[in-house]
């Protein structure tokens, strides 16, 4: 059992990683982005989807830097302007199939206008945001997701903002797919990302990531295993929180998908507009 | 200068349809008679209330300087119009006014036409600018009176043709009551000239 | 161009005579936020591009604007996006992404007064600086000025041509005076331009350096799409794009960028000369002041005066070559401008001995022609 999942490993690395780059990557050991990108590169495998016909962009910061591994179309863009390009890239070649990396800084401070319009807007992109709750690259800074009381580097006194929380965000927003995930349960998650690529529409999947290293150490949680069991405990499925109270639901979050709904897709509509303005031309 | 530039001036209120008027008299310029033309317009703020302006420089050569620099024309439709934008006028040049807003006059050179009143005979005060480009079609040497009454109906919608068609008639009529010739040939007199 | 020449004659606003190059030169794609006084070239490319199979999406701010449109380029198609001053300020971090990763572009910054929102509905020249060195870093930029509606149509073909030519992004400094101005040109059957597209790889995939140098300094552009699975980057990067840090490699990346543009000085650096050949005094100008200027230099003509313009098209890389021969010549020159003085900055940086004079007008007027051939009595 284990070899077979060995040769596996090995197959989908040998098929989805990129051979001429240099690793060892940059992030730090027992990273969750680590994880984000295995699951990424299964959920890829699964749709059988051709590399050529894959973009992913990035921002900037930890998440940034995982496009340039993996062996498709890949831009590191500015920071926060991922959804900006992507949203180029995709009406300029809709049969591209464009997915976007962002964290939670990322996607909701610098990029946050960008991020809501994508999923006003619906077209047919995949986000993922990997919440860290904190500017890792940048050394441990709060972000839009650190949650209150906790220290950072810019918050030494206990931080006295209140989280988004980029799911919840994402459904009023708009977005056709909305779904949270973790590092902890990662089956799960190579599920939830698949079927936001196969989605028509914006799909957006937040993933609760560790980021040990800046935010566990500053928050009694300065391992990864501390942070998966912490991922493991407050986490509670989109189903069963709808059987809770309130008060049992402090400071838990929901997994699973939060918003899984039709809406004709940009590309399409604009492509009616396309045959109307053709249509109106001819009459003249 | 060598050059047959020749520089017309359209004042009046936000809503006299004066942009409009200009961009149809630029139009037949170009379209029609094949002249080189240049049409500027004040935006912004003034446009909006008491008055705006729109110009039109038409020339057989190339232009260099788009706006105006002294009027050979000036149409105003309304007296503050009139009054904010007379400064730079030939004493050669030709005032026309709707007098049914303008009073006072500062030049001899000047044909005065109820614009306004004539189109509410019509019927629709809103054609006040097409009965002025019908006497600017008779009184203006810079632009031929038949493409400008073709830029006009071009422009206006199909509903609109007859009304306007009308309005255009209607504003050359009246300025072919006028001899230009009746008029002082310039404002300066011949003494003045000669210093 | 001789505006008469064959074809179907139009009255346009500069606006419109953008929208109408851009799609001559093979544009389809534009996305972009409404601003005065530059409005008119989104409204018109939302009417037009989805009649051609192109595509116009509003975003929700310029930053978006410039990134999505970098992407089309990415992914093939040309691009375009236009605003004002205050649109362009937020362009700049983008815009140097389109640098770095040496993506194909064009923008169009219909000046206005500034800074801040400043004098939306009138003329300004004070972005000139701001184009050449408004994203920080150093690199190379092209940026061209339009005069007229004639101007607006062509140099806008010429944009577009040189962004993928050269593989950089191309800024077109137009303004108010221009953007608005109904004039009548000629537009010329199709097949009258030429059409430039960006050098694809003709190798396969697994050969393909996206960022390898050749004799040119521009190497062969891949999209996305076309199964050449290449990293594109804001990081400098190597010549397969990914980032990098060894000094070497970033040396050459850097300097690859100006070289490329070097080589193409000769057809880059656009200007057009009048009654320069035995002038003893010269206007240099540029954008709308350039019309002052013509008008200025034939009125001095007629008093007897020896005056000539080099009117500059391209403002940057700055033409330097043709400005000496101007300077060298002409004992005294003037550079008009609706600033404090950009231009003649680099006017004076390229002079030896002639007297630089100066006309600044920061009213949000057009300098009139009055006002320079009053000067050029002086000089």
């Amino acid at each position: 059992m284990e070899e077979k999942m060995m040769a596996e490993s090995a197959r989908l690395r040998h098929e989805y990683l990129r051979h001429d780059k240099k690793f060892p990557h940059v992030w730090c050991p027992g990273c969750g982005i680590g994880i984000v990108l295995g699951s990424l590169i299964r959920a890829i495998d699964s749709l059988g989807l051709d590399k050529d016909e894959l973009v992913l962009a990035s921002g900037i910061g930890c998440s940034g830097r995982l496009p340039v591994y993996v062996d498709f179309n890949t831009i590191h863009t500015t920071h926060g302007r991922a959804l900006t390009f992507a949203t180029g890239i995709k009406l300029a070649n809709p049969s591209l199939t464009v997915m976007t990396v962002m964290g939670d800084g990322d996607a909701t401070a610098i990029g946050g206008n960008h991020f809501i319009h994508a999923a006003r807007r619906n077209l047919n992109l995949t986000a993922i945001i990997i919440n860290n709750q904190i500017y890792g690259m940048t050394g441990g800074q709060y972000s839009p997701t650190t949650p209150y009381g906790s220290n950072s580097a810019t918050s030494v006194y206990g931080h006295i903002e209140h989280a988004f929380s980029i799911a919840e965000l994402a459904v009023t927003a708009g977005a056709s797919y909305v779904a949270r995930g973790t590092v902890y349960h990662v089956p799960a998650l190579d599920k939830l990302i698949a079927r936001g690529i196969e989605k028509e529409g914006f799909s957006v999947i937040e993933i609760m990531s560790n980021c040990h290293t800046q935010y566990g150490r500053r928050n009694k949680m300065p391992d990864p295993v501390t942070m998966m069991k912490w991922f493991r405990d407050q986490a509670v499925s989109v189903s069963r929180a709808a059987k809770m109270e309130a008060a049992e639901l402090e400071g838990k979050f929901t997994i699973g998908i939060l918003a899984d709904r039709d809406k004709p897709s940009y590309t399409s509509e604009y492509q009616h507009i396309r045959e109307q303005a053709l249509h109106q031309e001819k009459k003249k | 200068m060598n050059d047959d530039r020749y520089e017309i001036r359209f004042g009046g209120s936000g809503g006299q349809g004066i942009i409009l008027a200009a961009v149809i008299l630029a139009e037949a310029a170009a379209l029609y008679d094949k002249k080189y033309v240049s049409q500027t317009q004040s935006y912004g703020p003034e446009a909006r209330g008491g008055k705006s302006k729109a110009e039109v420089v038409i020339s057989s050569r190339e232009i260099d300087y788009p706006k105006v620099i002294t009027m050979d024309f000036f149409l105003a439709m309304n007296q503050a119009a009139l009054d904010a934008y007379f400064y730079d006028f030939k004493p050669n040049g030709l005032l026309v006014v709707d007098s049914t807003f303008v009073e006072q006059v500062p030049t001899s050179r000047v044909i005065a036409i109820p614009f306004t009143s004539i189109a509410r005979e019509l019927g629709r005060e809103l054609v006040a600018n097409v009965v002025a480009l019908g006497a600017v079609g008779l009184l203006c040497p810079a632009v031929g009176a038949e493409g400008l009454r073709q830029a006009v109906l071009g422009r206006v919608p199909p509903k609109t043709v007859e009304l306007n068609s009308k309005a255009f008639a209607a504003g050359a009529e009246a300025a072919n009551a006028f001899d230009l010739d009746s008029l002082p040939r310039s404002i300066t007199s011949d003494e003045e000239r000669e210093i | 161009m001789d505006s008469k020449q064959s074809g179907t004659i139009s009255l346009l606003q500069g606006n419109e005579a953008i929208v109408k190059g851009a799609l001559a030169a093979g544009c389809r794609f534009f996305a972009g936020y409404p601003i005065t006084p530059a409005s008119e070239i989104a409204e018109l490319m939302s009417i037009n591009l989805p009649k051609v199979g192109g595509t116009f999406i509003q975003m929700e701010d310029e930053i978006a604007g410039i990134g999505a449109i970098i992407g089309a380029s990415l992914a093939g198609v040309k691009s375009l996006t236009a605003t004002s001053g205050p649109g362009f300020s937020l362009m700049q971090e983008n815009l140097g992404f389109a640098c770095i990763t040496e993506t194909p572009c064009v923008i169009v910054n219909v000046m206005r007064g500034g800074p801040s929102t400043g004098l939306p509905t009138s003329p300004g020249q004070g972005d000139v600086m701001q184009a050449r060195w408004g994203t920080h870093g150093i690199h190379p930029i092209v940026v061209l000025s339009v005069s007229s509606v004639l101007d607006s149509f062509e140099i806008t073909i010429h944009a577009f041509n040189i962004s993928e030519k050269y593989r950089i992004p191309v800024i077109i400094l137009s303004d108010e005076v221009v953007a608005h101005t109904r004039e009548s040109i000629t537009i010329p059957d199709q097949t009258g331009f030429e059409e430039v597209n960006r050098i694809k790889p003709s190798v396969p995939p697994e050969w393909y350096h996206p960022y390898e140098d050749n004799s040119r300094g521009v190497p062969p552009m891949a999209s996305f799409g076309d199964g050449y699975r290449h990293h594109v980057t804001g990081l400098v990067h190597d010549v397969h794009g990914y980032p990098t840090q060894r000094v070497d490699e970033i040396d050459a990346f850097q300097r690859r960028q100006f070289r490329k543009i070097t080589n193409g000085f000769y057809e880059i650096q656009m200007t057009k000369s009048t009654m320069l050949d035995d002038a003893e005094i010269a206007v240099i100008a540029y954008g709308s002041v350039s019309r002052s200027a013509l008008r200025a230099i034939k009125m001095a003509r007629e008093r007897g005066i020896k005056a000539g313009l080099l009117h500059l098209i391209t403002l940057f890389p700055f033409p330097r070559q043709t400005a000496e021969q101007v300077l060298r010549q002409c004992r005294a020159v003037l550079v008009p401008e609706m600033n404090l003085g950009q231009i003649s900055r680099e006017v004076k940086r390229v002079n030896l001995s002639s007297k630089i004079e100066k006309i600044n007008r920061i009213d949000g007027q057009l300098i009139t022609p009055e006002e320079i051939f009053k000067k050029l009595l002086e000089m």
